[in-house]
């Protein structure tokens, strides 16, 4: 079956929504969604690390095809996203410092961010080529973004309401993830 | 107990309750959520996490002398990445059914923060035997708060217990449990009444304080 570009931009970004739907990139979600200044930086960022990694992934599938090492496939893909979260990393801290320092010690932590390599490893399963493969890495960082802003929205709401006390923290933040998930479920299909 | 074997078990169970990934530390959270729609998904991920989590910290633990400290976090997850391969293709080698109940997650076990952060934190610093004891231990953890999740979405999603049907035929099963929100309000539940139990503890010492005090 061959999917449009669209429809895996639309699956990516709202029906599989990667956090809410594939519970994709949740450290970063819970993390980083108590104040929306940090939370639409940090989707760009890893919007951005996710492109860089899924087009090395591409390129790098094709040559372990080549030489049939795909077994080497797991760590080569890791050792890429290190490298490409070091070059955003770079990038930012030479233009815009303010920002450098907001996101802290969440911005290294995009290597472990399972979203991205998981849309290395997603794209190789389902076996998507180079379009299909960008496309389905821009939407899954659009649809991580989009998740990361309604979090820190509601969340920042919520800071002016009087919760239970012992519902206050993590467990706060994941009734609200469930409900937010449960809406997105209303997208299912959409993306045909 | 000799004061050894005391601090042997400290180092065990410090990963099975009192540093619990899942419900004290809050790690892990993907496959977590993701895997544990039935029983067996959640036992067979946390079995294979723990694997590579008591093998890299060994391996990291043995080379920690040799390690140069700027690259440090790359030879971890270089180590973590062989592992988790080797795990990879032994699911697929025992059970093809498994392999593609789990998917891609067992891949994403490289970066399941717990593993890094036990290298880091702990296996960087100490011996290969303590070190693959306090992996041990967290691993066990990380499967205790795995199946905790699995054995509630399980019933409630899907009325059975390991596959087996649980009750009669008159059961509706409880769907939304098995669905990506179930597993965020199941978890909520669990971390809300373990925060209950850490409350009423709280409260009944400080009760018994003031009797204390009253009485003297």
């Amino acid at each position: 079956m061959h999917e449009s570009a669209f429809q895996i931009f639309v699956n990516a970004l709202l029906a599989n929504n990667f956090v809410l739907a594939m519970f994709l990139g949740l450290c970063p979600f819970l993390g980083v969604s108590g104040k929306l200044d940090t939370a639409f930086p940090m989707g760009v960022a890893t919007t951005f690390v996710m492109l860089v990694a899924s087009l090395c992934a591409y390129g790098l599938n094709l040559l372990l095809g080549y030489f049939h090492l795909e077994f080497l496939r797991l760590i080569s893909y890791i050792v890429i996203i290190a490298s490409s979260v070091q070059l955003v990393e770079m990038v930012l801290k030479k233009y815009s410092p303010t920002l450098f320092r907001a996101l802290g010690i969440y911005l290294p932590l995009i290597t472990t961010n399972c979203a991205v390599l998981g849309v290395a490893l997603f794209q190789t399963a389902r076996e998507y080529d180079f379009v299909q493969s960008v496309t389905f890495s821009v939407g899954g960082g659009a649809g991580f973004t989009l998740a990361l802003v309604l979090m820190a929205s509601v969340r920042e709401r919520l800071t002016l309401s009087n919760v239970p006390d012992l519902a206050q923290g993590t467990a706060l933040s994941l009734m609200l993830a469930g409900i937010l998930s449960l809406s997105f479920m209303g997208f299912a299909g959409l993306g045909g | 107990m000799n004061p050894s074997a005391a601090d042997t078990w400290d180092e065990f169970m410090e990963g099975v309750w009192r540093q619990n990934p899942t419900f004290v530390m809050i790690l892990g959270m993907c496959p977590t959520l993701a895997v544990t729609v039935s029983v067996v998904n959640a036992l067979s991920m946390g079995i294979s996490t723990m694997l590579v989590l008591i093998a890299s910290c060994g391996l990291v633990s043995m080379m920690r002398n040799i390690t140069p400290k700027e690259v440090r976090i790359a030879v971890y997850i270089v180590i973590i990445a062989t592992f988790v391969t080797v795990v990879d293709y032994a699911i697929q080698a025992i059970s093809l059914a498994l392999y593609d109940a789990l998917g891609a997650f067992i891949q994403l076990i490289v970066v399941n923060c717990i593993i890094l952060g036990r290298a880091e934190a702990h296996a960087a610093k100490n011996p290969p035997l303590p070190a693959m004891i306090n992996a041990a231990g967290m691993g066990i953890g990380f499967t205790i708060g795995l199946l905790a999740l699995g054995v509630v979405r399980e019933i409630l999603g899907a009325g059975t217990l390991f596959g087996v049907a649980l009750f009669g035929a008159g059961f509706q099963p409880w769907v939304i449990m098995v669905l990506p929100p179930g597993g965020f309000f199941v978890l909520g539940a669990w971390l809300l009444f373990f925060s209950w139990l850490e409350r009423r503890k709280l409260r009944r010492q400080q009760a018994k304080l003031v009797e204390a005090t009253q009485n003297a």
